[in-house]
């Protein structure tokens, strides 16, 4: 138990953006050879100042094969500051890590040696099955009482997904957190404003829609998910839904604004079966209600047929199929992962129901395969997926490999893992960092999310402004 | 009541009213939301009247029990349970939540009082008034009250000005070096009091 509290702990997002410079990344490694090896946590130097800057100095190599690492989060963060559940004499030395396709659940201390984290408890996926109801967790958040973890479906893999709790210290499953869906099926992500009690999350599609690739058919048919959520946060009730309209598929990533008085956000959806395009949305309140707006559409760019994946040939096109998105901690910057056409973009929303592009830089894409300025000579492919932005708002760390059967259908000569840096300016606008270019062809395991230690842009909330 | 007794009551309000886990931090933060002195200041009256309603139910309680029973066993059963009640703090780490930050002036008040009552607010209050006692029900009432209102009114005068220096001046920030482990002093204050019970 610490005397003060833990000091990456802020009051404030504000606050945050005056951290120290992270000094190390975590990143979870997906193996995909089917060798039986199994999945990583690497950890990677940030620290300009070191001899090992930009490479890979630990990987833990996971208990068993198959778990699929996806959006692994903190034990407890700045939200342990909350007046109404305070309790910052916590730290933050676990990372608790979600294996997507076997609902297994690792936790790491990284306390002693954050180069190495040390695995000190694994919850297997029975416990969750019967503990919750739910299979398949995603994203893992501290909330003020609780660890949250999102869960894609039931034990069946179908409908409906969402939301269960671990405890703060044991790490045990405390059931499912809703007390009334509603309407609610389909879940991906979850996110709140504390300032608001009010949880917001969204839809992909259940685990039988999406583990064998995407679905050509349901995406036709419009059936994966494109609605959000409004939440009660404390009352954990359904309050109402909001569509983006069915030809929008897939609302994934959630980025509400971080100030807690502010009542918006950002959501991605992956591709418009009308032109193929991405499109940002923006949720708001009004007048009590909560609605959403279309404010960026990132259209699908013309490709000859002969380079284009075959579910792709007939089009014409790639589409941008933007898997991520990262919101700076002032609410200034949204940077936007076009995974498809390997673009980063970056747009000015300081005024959130009119976002302005800033920046925009490429490696990789389905057909454009931009090399990265470190190794001008070496095409590249995946493309910018998995994002996050330094506390500070200066640094963008993004990696290029989306979900194992998904990434085989848009690269379907394979993935060679890299993780790069974008730093980001003043003005808004992003470069691409030459001396910053990890290389995992050599493990051969692909990077998905990445965490930055002490913090970053999308794992910690805050309850004042 | 002795003198020596309404100051160790007052100084036990200042501590209480000191903690941000009782309530001060909880009206910045309202006030923070709002953009409002006013809504700082119109958040303390539910906290404070949170805070005074878990003592004196503590008290009460005690000065009933008194009555039916001979005071060393109240000495020793009080120091038993406040001590008890500290080590138990000491020990388990809980996270308590009860509220969100949209709340009702009675929502503010029960949470205060849930707040004060799980921490053993109250308790840390008995041994002090132990002493002096053998008397009728309207006694122990009166010194039920006076012990509840001296330890309230230093708890929100203690609170009042946290609140609004942190609110108007200091900041949030403060709180990442000011805000040393309360919870830890609190188990020892209540396990140092449950000592005290025992030994008077």
């Amino acid at each position: 138990m610490l005397i003060q509290p833990d000091p990456t702990f802020y009051p404030s997002a504000r606050e945050a953006m005056r951290a120290p410079r992270e000094k190390l990344a975590y990143v979870a490694l997906l193996d995909t050879q089917g060798e039986g090896r199994p999945d990583g946590l690497a950890t990677v130097d940030l620290d300009p100042d070191s001899p090992a800057y930009g490479t890979v100095v630990g990987v833990h190599d996971m208990t068993v094969p198959g778990d699929e690492l996806h959006h692994f989060g903190w034990n407890v963060c700045s939200a342990a500051l909350c007046p109404y559940a305070p309790h910052p004499h916590v730290e933050r030395r676990y990372l608790v890590v979600p294996g997507l396709r076997s609902s297994r659940i690792y936790v790491f201390d990284v306390k002693d040696d954050p180069a190495r984290p040390k695995l000190v408890k694994t919850i297997e996926p029975e416990v969750i099955f019967e503990r919750t109801g739910y299979s398949r967790p995603h994203t893992v958040h501290c909330g003020t009482d609780a660890i949250y973890v999102s869960a894609l479906g039931n034990v069946d893999g179908d409908a409906p997904g969402g939301v269960f709790m671990l405890d703060h210290d044991t790490f045990e499953p405390l059931g499912p957190w809703e007390a009334d869906r509603g309407p609610q099926r389909l879940h991906y992500d979850f996110w709140w404003h504390l300032g608001h009690d009010t949880m917001i999350t969204s839809e992909w599609g259940t685990p039988n829609m999406i583990e064998a690739g995407p679905d050509l058919d349901l995406l036709v048919g419009r059936r994966y998910g494109h609605k959000l959520h409004v939440w009660d946060l404390r009352k954990r009730t359904h309050q109402q839904e909001i569509d983006l309209g069915d030809q929008h598929q897939m609302a994934l990533e959630l980025r509400p604004a971080h100030d807690p008085t502010k009542t918006y956000g950002f959501v991605n959806t992956v591709i418009s079966v009308e032109d193929l395009s991405a499109n940002i949305f923006t949720w708001y309140l009004e007048d009590g209600v909560w609605k959403a707006k279309k404010t960026i559409t990132i259209p699908a760019e013309p490709a000859d047929p002969a380079l284009l994946p075959e579910p792709l040939k007939q089009f014409g096109a790639v589409p941008p199929l933007v898997s991520d998105i990262s919101l700076t901690l002032d609410d200034r910057i949204l940077l936007v992962s076009a995974w498809g056409t390997g673009e980063l973009l970056a747009f000015d929303v300081s005024d959130p129901l009119n976002p302005r592009q800033t920046g925009s830089v490429r490696v990789g894409g389905i057909t454009g395969r931009a090399a990265h300025p470190g190794s001008p000579g070496t095409p590249r492919n995946g493309g910018p997926q998995m994002v996050e932005v330094s506390r500070d708002g200066r640094r963008a760390y993004f990696t290029n490999s989306l979900y194992r059967s998904w990434d085989e259908v848009f690269y379907p000569d394979g993935i060679d893992g890299w993780l790069v840096k974008a730093d980001i300016a003043e003005d808004g606008s992003i470069a691409l960092d030459p001396a910053f270019l990890v290389d995992f062809a050599a493990d051969g395991r692909r990077p998905h999310q990445v965490r930055l230690q002490g913090g970053d842009s999308s794992s910690d909330s805050y309850c004042y402004p | 009541m002795e003198l020596t007794q309404l100051l160790v009551l007052a100084g036990f309000g200042a501590f209480h009213g000191l903690n941000p886990a009782m309530g001060w931090l909880f009206a910045v933060a309202l006030g923070l939301q709002e953009r409002s002195r006013r809504a700082v200041l119109g958040a303390l009256p539910p906290i404070v009247l949170g805070h005074a309603g878990s003592v004196l139910v503590t008290l009460a309680l005690v000065a009933a029990v008194r009555m039916a029973t001979p005071p060393r066993a109240v000495s020793y059963g009080v120091a038993a349970l406040v001590c008890g009640f500290g080590l138990w703090k000491l020990l388990r780490r809980r996270h308590p939540r009860w509220v969100g930050m949209r709340v009702t002036g009675w929502q503010l008040a029960g949470w205060s009082f849930l707040m004060a009552t799980a921490h053993g607010a109250g308790l840390m209050l008995l041994p002090v008034t132990l002493a002096g006692h053998e008397r009728a029900a309207l006694a122990l009432s009166r010194e039920t009250l006076t012990a509840a209102g001296v330890h309230t009114a230093a708890m929100l005068a203690v609170t009042a000005t946290l609140a609004v220096v942190v609110y108007e001046r200091l900041g949030v920030s403060v709180l990442r070096r000011a805000w040393f482990n309360l919870d830890l002093a609190w188990a020892v204050a209540l396990i140092g009091a449950g000592v005290f019970a025992a030994l008077t």
